[in-house]
């Protein structure tokens, strides 16, 4: 076994156990490297949004590019510095409302298209296109119908009674067969993770596996 | 007069920009990505609020001595370096600050990262193993389209029965395309619904007590 010269590899594969630590039970190890993956990820956080939003977006427009209109969304932006003071907390209002206003006017077209029409567009298409033939155009239907039924099962107007409670019932089907296909998609996100930084530990550390 | 003018702001801009996307011309285009260089601008500032907020929290863990208070020593300080180091290392003449800051995202941000969200195979696990019991159909079916997809994704599952990665694939593309369509058009409806409420000025939740 020929341990890693990398002080930095060391670092790492001394976090990485410091986390998995937590599978036998909390421990000040475990709450250490917690704490410090906090502070870290707020850190980058603030640099990522300083680098990539703040610099091309406000600094590179008003002082290189001298676009003056720019003055206004960092004014807007600074007014959620008032929180921090009782009696003018209330005008970060001000900049929440340009938010929501703009967020909600914006995406209020997109989402009818995009979530809606769409996504109808699609699944009558599949259902309806002769081309496809044989088990394709069988699939299709299969999926129109998944639709329908997992839309009945979200039906609350009128009482789950007769056909509306035969449909929900199927409807409930097809959401857990959805459930179940991304909960094994995410655990096995999660095992590759593990597998990730397993073979880091094994390979990059310690050198068993080469 | 507090609730009103960011109501009317709201209002305003909710219809402008509603009415802006059907308006086809260059001008109309240039407004749209100006104001959405604007809301970047924005949206940035308000993570002063959030980082506030870490700060406030760890520094009255530290004041008052709490169990563990020295770990929010950490905390302050592993942000303090890597905010500075993030953007000092941008600066010229200061790009040995940025190479660190890069070393630090991949030798200690990043490892802990996947460690943390590897550590929840386990707890997935072992919850599944609580929940997944085949106690009624719909659990059944959950557990039996869970454990194709696991198989289907690896080696495994092939050696097993050759057609085990094909019936993974036709789990994803038809019923579970068909419950994640359904799921999105609801989806689609009640953001439609959520986006009208707040331009109309009837959700209001978002003004909380600030206004009052």
């Amino acid at each position: 076994m020929i341990f890693s010269t990398n002080p930095w590899v060391w670092v790492a594969a001394i976090l990485t156990l410091c986390i998995f630590s937590f599978l036998y039970k909390e421990n000040p190890f475990y709450r250490f490297a917690e704490h410090l993956f906090v502070g870290i990820s707020a850190g980058y956080g603030v640099a990522v949004y300083w680098n990539n939003a703040i610099v091309p977006n406000l600094f590179v427009p008003l002082f290189q590019q001298h676009n003056w209109w720019f003055i206004i969304p960092g004014l807007l932006g600074m007014m959620f510095f008032f929180r921090f003071n009782q009696k003018t907390g209330w005008l970060i209002l001000i900049p929440m409302a340009v938010l929501l206003g703009t967020g909600s006017g914006m995406s209020l077209a997109p989402t009818i298209q995009t979530n809606i029409l769409k996504q109808m567009q699609s699944a009558l298409a599949d259902a309806t296109n002769l081309k496809l033939g044989g088990w394709g155009l069988i699939w299709g239907i299969v999926t129109l119908f998944g639709v329908i039924t997992t839309l009945s099962y979200f039906f609350f107007s009128r009482e789950q009674k007769g056909l509306l409670r035969v449909s929900a019932n199927i409807g409930v089907w097809f959401i857990m067969i959805g459930f179940g296909a991304s909960f094994g998609n995410t655990v096995m996100g999660r095992i590759s993770l593990l597998i990730g930084r397993v073979q880091f530990l094994l390979t990059d550390w310690i050198h068993i596996i080469k | 007069m507090k609730r009103q003018i960011p109501l009317i702001i709201v209002l305003t801009l909710g219809i402008v920009f509603f009415i802006q996307f059907f308006i086809p011309s260059q001008i109309s285009t240039n407004i749209y990505q100006t104001t959405l260089q604007w809301e970047i601008v924005i949206s940035a500032f308000a993570i002063v609020l959030a980082i506030g907020s870490l700060i406030n929290h760890h520094m009255l863990k530290i004041q008052r001595r709490k169990p563990h208070w020295w770990n929010s020593i950490v905390t302050l300080i592993a942000m303090l370096v890597m905010a500075l180091l993030g953007i000092l290392g941008r600066v010229e003449g200061m790009e040995s600050l940025g190479q660190l800051y890069r070393t630090l995202f991949l030798y200690v941000q990043a490892p802990m990262d996947s460690a943390m969200f590897a550590i929840l195979a386990f707890y997935m696990a072992s919850a599944a193993y609580r929940a997944f019991r085949a106690r009624s159909q719909e659990a059944a079916l959950l557990l039996i389209s869970g454990f194709i997809i696991m198989l289907g994704v690896v080696p495994f599952g092939s050696l097993l029965w050759s057609k085990i990665p094909d019936i993974a694939e036709w789990i994803m593309m038809v019923p579970n395309m068909a419950a994640k369509r359904g799921i999105l058009f609801g989806v689609g409806l009640g953001m439609t619904a959520t986006s009208l409420k707040i331009i109309l000025g009837i959700e209001r939740s978002w003004l909380g007590g600030g206004g009052k």
